[in-house]
């Protein structure tokens, strides 16, 4: 089972449906503490800011479960949006410390380094470039774009973290995977059939 | 390569699919759901569907319908509609509606765009302002549905609603709505120079060079449009089309 983690933050039920349709009818969202220590794989959603975020993530009292499943059970994790820059030691958004769970930090858009006609949110869809071989690109149809909304990015302090890149104004790491933790800052759940594909890797692949 | 987001507008009166010229001489052009299933197929950037009977007959949002359409849409979608409650678009989002659009109930209640703002994040909220042009020459924003003088222009709107934290401005010319005769792109400049926001043009598109013109001259950074989607010319057969990303790629995404 796909426990999909609700702490109040993001747009769930899309994640729900996209799964649906990537053969997944059983993927729950929840706060639930012993569905979360049931699960199969895990998915991070989250939309809003990162202070936000993860203070209703510290307060949750599925909070060391979750930790404990990722780092020691080591079950797969997919971080969505906010979910993935979560991931990360910190946000330059706010002052509380990330999950860690990445070698990454989170910046903001670097303005200076952009064409003034950008405007920051991202908001729109994106070109993805593939870094490294991952079983999340498997069969992924050509030119695959994704639908991205935010104007903070992870930079990674180990280039071999990087999973995909994107450019806007300048090339940005838009997804990371290391061992079972995933993230991806675009949401492959509004990106059609290359979102489709992500998510039916994830829920085969893993 | 910079891709601008190309967004189809569905018009729903009374449960069916309609599209207007000028804001009037509304037609029945099919089925909401079915039409949303097939922009899924032509897997279109995003799409906007506005309940334009709703505020009329002080109707809330149909949740219900809200919720069919959003589970054939596997892209952003965008709704609006007879919004005047937080806990309206609290229902909308958790459906999986990306973002809603605030029209009627941005002018009569401004502090629903902060107070959205603030719950849901900027990104979530668009206000759609709808321009007419007197004979004048002067602009002036018109509401509900484009039937009553609002009493202000839209660069002094577009700059309140920014303020108040709206993430989008759908920017609509009433006078160009259905008649294939190209954005105002006068109308864009005055409102995009006005906002940092990203602003969507709206009403008059015929052809993926009229997208290039409402970016490279209006300043827009998403295009919209309805009839061209719906419609065949010259006899305005219904037809579902959509540009391929060959079109997109040649006559606008290279070109900017």
């Amino acid at each position: 089972m796909i426990a999909i983690i609700d702490y109040g933050i993001g747009n769930l039920t899309s994640i729900r449906n996209m799964l649906k349709k990537a053969g997944c009818p059983d993927a729950l969202i929840t706060k639930d503490k012993a569905a979360i220590a049931e699960a199969d794989k895990l998915i991070l959603p989250g939309v809003g800011h990162f202070d936000y975020g993860m203070k209703q993530l510290r307060q949750a009292d599925f909070f060391d479960t979750l930790n404990q499943r990722v780092l020691e059970e080591k079950i797969p994790v997919l971080g969505i949006c906010l979910g993935a820059q979560l991931l990360s030691q910190g946000s330059e958004e706010g002052a509380e410390p990330g999950l860690g769970w990445i070698n990454a930090y989170t910046r903001k858009f670097d303005l200076a380094r952009m064409p003034e006609a950008l405007k920051v949110p991202h908001m729109g869809w994106g070109d993805v470039a593939i870094q490294k071989d991952s079983k999340l690109f498997a069969a992924m149809p050509v030119d695959p774009r994704f639908y991205f909304v935010h104007t903070y990015h992870l930079v990674c302090d180990d280039p071999a973290d990087e999973l995909v890149s994107c450019t806007y104004g300048y090339p940005f790491t838009a997804g990371v995977e290391k061992g079972n933790i995933l993230g991806v800052q675009f949401h492959p759940e509004k990106s059609h059939k290359y979102g489709l594909q992500l998510l039916t890797n994830f829920v085969n692949n893993y | 390569m910079r891709r601008i987001r190309v967004i189809p507008v569905l018009l729903i009166q009374n449960g069916g699919l309609v599209k207007s010229i000028q804001f009037k001489k509304h037609q029945y052009v099919g089925d909401p759901i079915n039409a949303v299933k097939i922009f899924n197929e032509k897997e279109v950037d995003e799409i906007v569907i506005l309940d334009i009977s709703a505020t009329q007959t002080k109707r809330v949002p149909n949740i219900q319908q809200i919720a069919e359409i959003t589970g054939e849409a596997f892209m952003p979608l965008a709704y609006g509609g007879g919004i005047t409650r937080l806990e309206e678009i609290k229902e909308i989002l958790y459906e999986g509606a990306e973002k809603v659009v605030l029209n009627t109930s941005a002018l009569d209640n401004p502090q629903l765009i902060s107070r959205a703002a603030q719950r849901f994040g900027n990104q979530s909220i668009v206000v759609s302002i709808d321009v007419h042009k007197n004979w004048l020459g002067q602009y002036k924003v018109y509401r509900n549905n484009g039937t009553k003088n609002a009493g202000i222009n839209p660069v002094e709107l577009a700059k309140l609603v920014a303020e108040l934290g709206a993430g989008e401005i759908m920017l609509t010319s009433i006078d160009r709505d259905g008649t294939f005769g190209g954005y105002d792109l006068d109308l864009l400049k005055q409102v995009t120079q006005a906002v940092d926001i990203p602003v969507i043009a709206c009403g008059g598109a015929a052809e993926v060079q009229d997208f290039q013109q409402a970016v490279s001259i209006g300043g827009a950074s998403a295009v919209a449009a309805g009839s061209m989607f719906v419609y065949q010319r010259p006899h305005r057969a219904v037809l579902i089309s959509y540009p391929s990303q060959q079109e997109l790629n040649e006559k606008l995404f290279s070109q900017l």
